[in-house]
């Protein structure tokens, strides 16, 4: 009966999805005030309605409703709660779900915090929003409904893919897609402003707020992604180029330009087309990247030859959206562009290199990750380019955007900066040229030049982006501090030197053995003693495991015991690698283990991770920074006082 | 109203042409031009010892299939299951070029999945890679007694593709038929 309710739940949403998708825009159009103002009660039910579906999927989890398929598929009764609970967006049809929940969960957010905004402009971006709800509710319901029954119902499910059971599992897809997802209301916001004629430096203002926070969420989803493939997959990697990881980094590099050019457009008036066409991309690449991930035209043939509707369907959605979008951008576009040129060395240059850098950055994923298909296509095969290819492709457009952020973090608007090295960062860059050099070789043992011109180019940005906080904290009583706004932005470019410094550390000195290891035996790695003190069978609630006891001894000093297990889980009878991490600031120690080789010896890898985290506190940062600028008070929808500081 | 702002569409409307195209299945595949030529030179240091070297000279005679491999490559995960049957089946020796990867991840790999390799050429640089104008991970070529490529796979070897591809050509090969 539940999940009865809640197919009908969906039902009602799509009705209301297509009123605020259509009757708003019609009112903005005519000036028709009524029409307009059903925007709001039409998002405010369908949020309800949505939320009651999503509620009914997740009790049919939690209550073992194995007649409904898709819980069948994807949970079963030794299952733990945290990971029922979270098993809804483990599969296709919950992820989709998830999806238009948080678009609904947006769309309400803007109807409630965008009060002060002209009606016809919210009426239309709540239109625009109630488009793609009506897509994706269409989707679901013609394609992939969670809801379908199966009968007769089995006894138990088939498990939870091991791979997802995993802390760090339940919470990055939902980060993830709250990024995604929110890159759509920038995306409305483009739309609407288009759609009305007027697109002013206002339009920017009020855009701004919602890429950073939708930009915020997209940052601590990847790097929770990232932190659960280092823990769960079993290899020590953070980052493997998989086109599920790229799909969801392609919109994060576009929408990092996007928050850069907004800036510009609403500070200068400037580059007003370009910034519509990143509110589109940033979107359409979110769109995209669905669509790859879902159909499984990249990863795998076979396992969409299994059901071509929900490829040709995803496919149709996407291309009536983004060529629509784009259409209407080729209509409106080329008035826009105002002829107020800028100087050479102003900030407006800075950002526009920066934003033609995180571009081609994009671009060399975009083409790395579609480069297979375009082989198949060409009825080459079936292949992949992989790491060797990306790691070089993009550290090119990556570097020089790292050294030039801490001077363009300096430079004024429409200034001419009379020195490239303003006397307030000659410090900084000092600082950066001694730790960044001496380091790789003090505490490391080894120079090099690559090493040394990350570690330079990481400090470099750190100490630029202190600059202004620093300043600011020694200010003289009385004096106005710094703007969250601009105190955000230190907060994140210190943030990208955080996260610099520790893919450059972990690249240079990470320290990989693999080897046999027998009870009582040890082994030294990197200046540490790993000691496999007892190899024991333990049981989980849905799986059975073989764990090793390891202790850690840095010069004969006790540091930590690793456990890290080799587990077979019951249902699904696949083994899956569960690494054992000895976590420290500046270092971590990873043991997993491999196969056992026989006469009690197994395979271990012991891994040495100089600075791992800060690849992820460097991420951290990065959000926390755009938590910051959006405390700023001029987003809050007040008289329009700074047009021009 | 100009061109240029048209530019978006039309390239994004040309990615939904080929996006629609990748859904369609078994694409037909054409001749490679590698076939019938000469094997290109191989000269590498073995995996399991450096210090030896793996060439041309070790198959000569012989008809081998060559496959590219490497960890980082998701479908060379798939294919090294076919792999390992086909070598206990001991129909063809399998000789491995380890393209453009760590001697540790590949230990790693073997030690982990199996080896089915008679013996496997290191190639982390990529070099060899280029002589055999390899694209990407997975390829395999089939290589004729006569030192001549009789066949080259792009992508991961399976059951269908084999049996379709290769078979036929390695018993044209027996001595004698």
């Amino acid at each position: 009966m539940i999940p009865e309710i809640g197919h009908f739940a969906l039902i009602l949403a799509l009705a209301l999805a297509i009123v605020q998708g259509i009757l708003p825009l019609v009112g903005a159009h005519r000036g028709d005030a009524t029409l307009m103002s059903v925007a709001r009660p039409a998002i405010a039910g369908q949020l309800l309605f949505v939320a009651l579906a999503y509620a009914c999927l997740t009790w049919a989890f939690l209550h073992d409703d194995f007649s409904v398929l898709y819980v069948a598929s994807h949970s079963q009764l030794a299952l733990p709660f945290m990971y029922k609970a979270t098993a809804v967006w483990g599969g296709h049809e919950g992820s989709v779900l998830l999806w238009i929940l948080l678009i609904a969960a947006w769309t309400g957010a803007v109807a409630r915090f965008s009060r002060r905004l002209p009606q016809p402009f919210v009426a239309r971006v709540i239109g625009v929003l109630g488009l793609l709800s009506t897509g994706f509710l269409l989707y679901t319901l013609l394609t992939s409904n969670p809801f379908d029954r199966l009968s007769p119902a089995p006894a138990d499910g088939g498990d939870l893919n091991p791979l997802l059971q995993d802390p760090g599992f339940v919470m990055h897809p939902p980060l993830l897609y709250v990024g995604y997802v929110g890159f759509s209301v920038a995306f409305a916001f483009a739309v609407a402003a288009m759609l009305s004629g007027n697109l002013d430096r206002k339009w920017a203002r009020w855009t701004r707020p919602w890429t950073t926070a939708a930009w915020m969420f997209l940052t601590i989803g990847i790097a929770l992604g990232s932190w659960w493939s280092y823990n769960e997959l079993g290899w020590g990697g953070w980052w493997f180029w998989d086109p599920v990881e790229n799909a969801s980094f392609m919109p994060w590099l576009v929408g990092t330009a996007l928050i850069h050019s907004l800036a510009v457009t609403e500070k200068r008036g400037l580059f007003k087309s370009w910034t519509l066409l990143l509110a589109i991309t940033a979107f359409s690449l979110s769109l995209l990247g669905t669509f790859l991930v879902r159909s499984g035209v990249l990863i795998s043939v076979h396992a969409f030859v299994s059901d071509p509707t929900r490829g040709y369907a995803i496919l149709a959605f996407l291309a009536i959206v983004i060529l629509g979008a784009l259409t209407l951008y080729a209509l409106r576009a080329p008035d826009l562009d105002s002829d107020a040129g800028f100087r050479p060395t102003s900030r407006e240059t800075f950002l526009l290199l920066n934003n033609v850098l995180l571009v081609v950055a994009a671009a060399l994923v975009f083409i790395g990750t579609l480069a297979p298909l375009v082989f198949e296509m060409a009825n080459i095969g079936k292949i992949s380019i992989g790491p060797p290819w990306f790691n070089v492709a993009f550290i090119i457009p990556m570097l020089p955007l790292v050294y030039l952020v801490g001077v363009g973090m300096h430079t004024a608007w429409r200034h001419h900066a009379t020195s490239l090295l303003p006397k307030s960062l000659r410090w900084p860059a000092a600082i950066a040229l001694v730790l960044g050099i001496l380091i790789p070789g003090l505490v490391y043992g080894r120079f090099g030049v690559l090493v040394c011109v990350g570690t330079v180019a990481a400090f470099w940005v750190m100490g630029s982006a202190l600059v202004d906080p620093i300043r600011s904290w020694r200010r003289a009583a009385g004096t106005p501090g710094l703007r969250p706004g601009v105190l955000g932005m230190s907060v994140a470019h210190f943030g990208v030197g955080l996260f610099v410094l520790g893919v450059t550390l972990v690249s240079a000195f990470t320290v990989e053995t693999d080897r046999s290891m027998r009870e009582g035996q040890a082994l030294d790695v990197a200046g540490h003693t790993f000691e496999l003190r007892e190899l024991r069978d333990v049981q989980g609630p849905n799986y059975s495991a073989i764990e090793g006891a390891i202790e850690i001894r840095d010069n004969g000093k006790f540091i930590g015991e690793v456990l890290p297990q080799k587990r077979q889980y019951l249902v699904q009878k696949n083994w899956m690698t569960e690494a054992g991490i000895n976590v420290h600031w500046n270092k971590d120690l990873f043991v997993a283990l491999g196969d056992q080789l026989g006469n009690d010896a197994w395979s271990v890898r012991i891994q040495y991770k100089p600075m791992i985290r800060f690849i992820w506190l460097g991420a951290l940062v990065m959000a926390i920074g755009g938590l910051i600028a959006l405390s700023d008070r001029r987003y809050r929808g007040g008289p329009t006082q700074e047009e021009d500081s | 109203m100009s061109f240029r702002a048209f530019i978006p569409v039309l390239a994004f409307a040309a990615l939904v042409v080929l996006l629609s195209l990748g859904l369609r299945e078994d694409p037909s595949r054409l001749p490679s031009p590698f076939i019938g030529k000469p094997a290109p030179r191989l000269d590498l240091p073995t995996l399991a010892d450096p210090s030896k070297r793996i060439t041309n000279a070790d198959f000569a005679g012989k008809t081998v299939l060559v496959n590219v491999w490497a960890t980082w490559c998701v479908s060379c995960r798939d294919e090294h299951r076919f792999l390992l049957e086909l070598a206990k089946s001991k129909t063809i020796p399998i000789y491995g070029i380890n393209w453009r990867d760590t001697s540790a991840e590949a230990k790693n790999w073997l030690q982990q999945l199996g080896n089915p390799y008679t013996e496997i050429g290191e190639d982390q640089d990529g070099r060899a890679g280029i002589d055999w104008g390899v694209y990407g991970a997975p390829e395999s070529f089939l290589i004729g007694s006569n030192g001549k490529v009789l066949h080259k796979q792009i992508g991961p070897l399976d059951q269908q593709n084999w049996e379709r591809d290769f078979v036929p050509l390695i018993e044209s090969q027996e001595p004698g038929t």
